[in-house]
């Protein structure tokens, strides 16, 4: 992975020390909370419902050992001993003290780490492909790119004040597991007709309350220009995009306004004119970066089959949380952050020690968190899987259900953030207790659930195979059910089947839905694709619970 | 006298923004739409000139002006309205305006000289209230910087350099 070299450490300690001085000049009242916010925003730091959230920046999502242990650290000294993984590949403490937030920077910085720009409008966390680097269906690691982008951004003196929040992701695969279309701009590496690689470069996607698919800009971008073309459109962004209503502020708003062939010559031409003092990426620069990420030194097997006379429960988790590895004799081996005994996404300090521990005897020392809230041993020998089954079947952390209903992704939703509208967690609670037998959940195959708490999105329902939507009723939590949804493949937004139920209607709802669907589906038909096939009507129509009179 | 802070050193500000009292010789800042509506009577201005650009203002309006103007000020009215710094850069670089760059407006605040200085501005004038030796501090906060980035606030080192 990527190391700090004196530049990257010079700056991060004199980010630690802005901050302690800032914190310290708001604590003595010299900097009201209004002229702190956007500071401590930039700092990953929000006031929450009960407490301070911090948001810890994982680049791309990849960790090494020590930067887990220091986390769990973290929370056990400055937190109540857990954190919460995001859908930018983050990790969010509920419960720091305002005042300790500097001292958890300065403890960061000791790990190559930091809060920047996690919140804010400003360019955010660069998310990349949870499996870049070993997924066999990948044209070149995203991650050196995602690196080099979060250099650039890293208090970039011209768009640290951008109109709104602006989020990158980049992928490197066949498959896009980043969700890079609903991106503010999503690069999908490509190589063109000499086999040159470049971009793919996609722009004015987004979640939210408008939510809109990305469109090209870009069929083929060269790589040494990738920054060059990005201050681009961040110029043409920051200069023409609203600031005058907070919900038409992110750039999807000014391409839609503006179409994108018009917003494709503003920004050629901003990219022309701009030639001069764009900032330049060597070939040598990318190479440097590139050097970091080469392959693991591997050792040469083959594949095995380790399943065979093993206890049902280790196929399972074999078959649902492990996935091809481009070496052979190799697996990628999920995390699951999705029990059904816990919120998803959360994960204990000592799970986290443990999973640091895991990952140093037989993954090279490094974890990755996805963006759908689990974390990732990339690089697990097979011989080795029987044995990190157990040993995460101990943590609570084997549950096998990768890609089922239950590995579903919520935002904190009521119980901790100030701009829910419902709860998510109890409904994921819920969910969770209905949806328990996993035969059943084999029997429904691959299906991505999301939950929001608010229309800002950040469980991604719109994306979802089934979204859930918490909305506020007169002071009550209802839910809002979009089907047909998804972010990898053909992306898609999800469709409203009808008026939202109450909280204690929810999973009833889902189990009648899903009830259709093994009704209506075809031989192996994922459930997406019978959406897809027979659109809500069918859902709609049962969807909702016979009124007590007419059953 | 106001006080800004020019090449980093604080410094008296001998210009006057139009609305403060005005002698004939006087170095003036003008507000671009004034600039524009009187454009002869300022241009034939008997003192410096400068102009004051408000956030919607486009920088590529200014361009025939440019060659008469001592000065030009970018406002920031609040701290969270960025569009100034891409108007100070674009003044800069790509009109490579040689003149004195000046943020000011309410959204100049210590916290925010480096960024300014490092998109070429070289003249702060800091929002009131503002304390200007804690901002001079601010400005050599960074000892280094990933983008390119005017001279004005010197680096050790730097990871992205323009062409």
């Amino acid at each position: 992975m990527y190391r700090y070299d004196e530049l990257d450490q010079a700056f991060v300690d004199a980010r630690v020390a802005e901050f302690r001085d800032q914190t310290r000049r708001h604590l003595a009242g010299e900097l009201s909370e209004e002229q702190f916010r956007p500071l401590r925003l930039r700092n990953g730091l929000y006031i929450q419902r009960h407490a301070p959230m911090l948001r810890i920046a994982i680049p791309y999502g990849l960790l090494s050992a020590a930067q887990l242990r220091k986390l769990a650290d973290i929370t056990r000294r400055y937190d109540r001993g857990f954190g919460h993984f995001t859908t930018r590949q983050n990790l969010q403490l509920n419960w720091p003290k305002l005042e300790d937030v500097p001292e958890i920077l300065a403890e960061l910085a000791t790990v190559q780490m930091h809060a920047i720009q996690t919140s804010g409008n400003c360019v955010r966390n660069v998310t990349a492909d949870h499996l870049a680097g070993i997924a066999p269906d990948e044209v070149d690691d995203p991650r050196p790119y995602c690196e080099i982008i979060r250099q650039w951004a890293t208090l970039h003196p011209e768009f640290t004040y951008l109109p709104r929040k602006f989020k990158i992701a980049v992928t490197g695969a066949a498959t896009d597991r980043a969700a890079s279309e609903v991106h503010d701009v999503g690069l999908h590496l490509v190589r063109d007709a000499s086999g040159c690689l470049g971009f793919r470069v996609l722009v004015g996607g987004g979640l939210g309350r408008a939510p809109m698919i990305g469109q090209v800009i870009r069929e083929f971008l060269p790589r040494e220009q990738l920054l060059a073309y990005l201050e681009a459109i961040l110029r043409v962004y920051n200069r023409q995009g609203r600031r005058d209503n907070i919900h038409k502020a992110r750039i999807k708003i000014l391409v839609k306004a503006l179409g994108i062939e018009r917003f494709r010559e503003l920004v050629d031409a901003e990219w022309q004119a701009s030639r001069e003092h764009a900032p330049r990426l060597p070939l040598e620069e990318i190479e440097r970066v590139r050097s970091f990420f080469r392959p693991q030194p591997y050792e040469l097997l083959t594949d095995i089959d380790v399943t065979a006379e093993r206890e049902p429960r280790f196929q399972a988790w074999y078959r649902y949380n492990t996935r091809a590895h481009r070496v052979s004799g190799y697996r990628a081996v999920f995390v699951c952050l999705k029990s059904h005994q816990a919120v998803p996404g959360d994960m204990t300090a000592a799970q986290m020690d443990a999973v640091a521990a895991l990952a140093e005897r037989v993954s090279f020392g490094l974890i990755r968190a996805t963006h759908n809230q689990n974390l990732v041993l990339a690089d697990v020998p097979q011989r080795e899987l029987y044995g990190v089954w157990q040993a995460l079947e101990l943590l609570g952390l084997a549950m096998p259900n990768i890609g089922t209903l239950t590995d579903m992704i919520a935002c904190p939703g009521l119980d901790f953030c100030s701009l829910a509208n419902a709860g998510t967690l109890d409904v994921a609670r819920q969910i969770q207790e209905r949806f328990d037998d996993l035969d059943y959940l084999y029997d429904l195959g691959e299906i991505e659930l999301k939950i929001s708490g608010c229309m800002n999105a950040c469980g991604h329902h719109h994306v979802g195979h089934i979204g859930i939507l918490g909305v506020d009723k007169h002071g009550e939590e209802w839910y809002q059910l979009t089907l047909g949804g998804s972010a990898s493949g053909v992306t898609a937004l999800g469709e409203v089947i009808g008026p939202s139920v109450p909280k204690h209607e929810v999973a009833a709802t889902l189990e009648r839905i899903l009830e259709v669907y093994r009704g209506v589906r075809h031989e192996d038909e994922r459930f997406l694709d019978t959406v897809r096939r027979v659109g809500v009507k069918p859902f709609k129509e049962r969807a909702y619970a016979p009124h007590p009179a007419a059953a | 006298m106001r006080h800004i802070l020019r090449q980093r050193e604080l410094q008296a500000d001998h210009w006057r923004h139009l609305g403060e009292q005005i002698a004939p010789g006087d170095a003036v800042i003008v507000p671009f739409a004034e600039l524009r509506q009187a454009r002869e009577r300022w241009w034939a201005w008997d003192g410096r000139l400068g102009v004051r650009l408000a956030p919607i203002d486009r920088v590529e309006d200014l361009l025939d002006v440019l060659p008469r103007l001592d000065l030009v000020a970018v406002e920031f009215p609040n701290p969270g309205d960025g569009r100034g710094y891409s108007q100070g850069r674009l003044v800069r670089e790509r009109y490579e305006f040689r003149g004195e760059l000046r943020a000011l407006g309410a959204g100049v605040r210590q916290d925010l000289v480096f960024l300014l200085a490092r998109c070429g501005f070289d003249a702060i004038e800091l929002a009131p209230g503002e304390d200007p030796q804690s901002a001079q501090r601010a400005l050599a906060r960074y000892p280094v910087a990933y983008q390119p980035g005017s001279a004005a606030v010197p680096v050790q080192r730097q990871r992205f350099y323009a062409a």
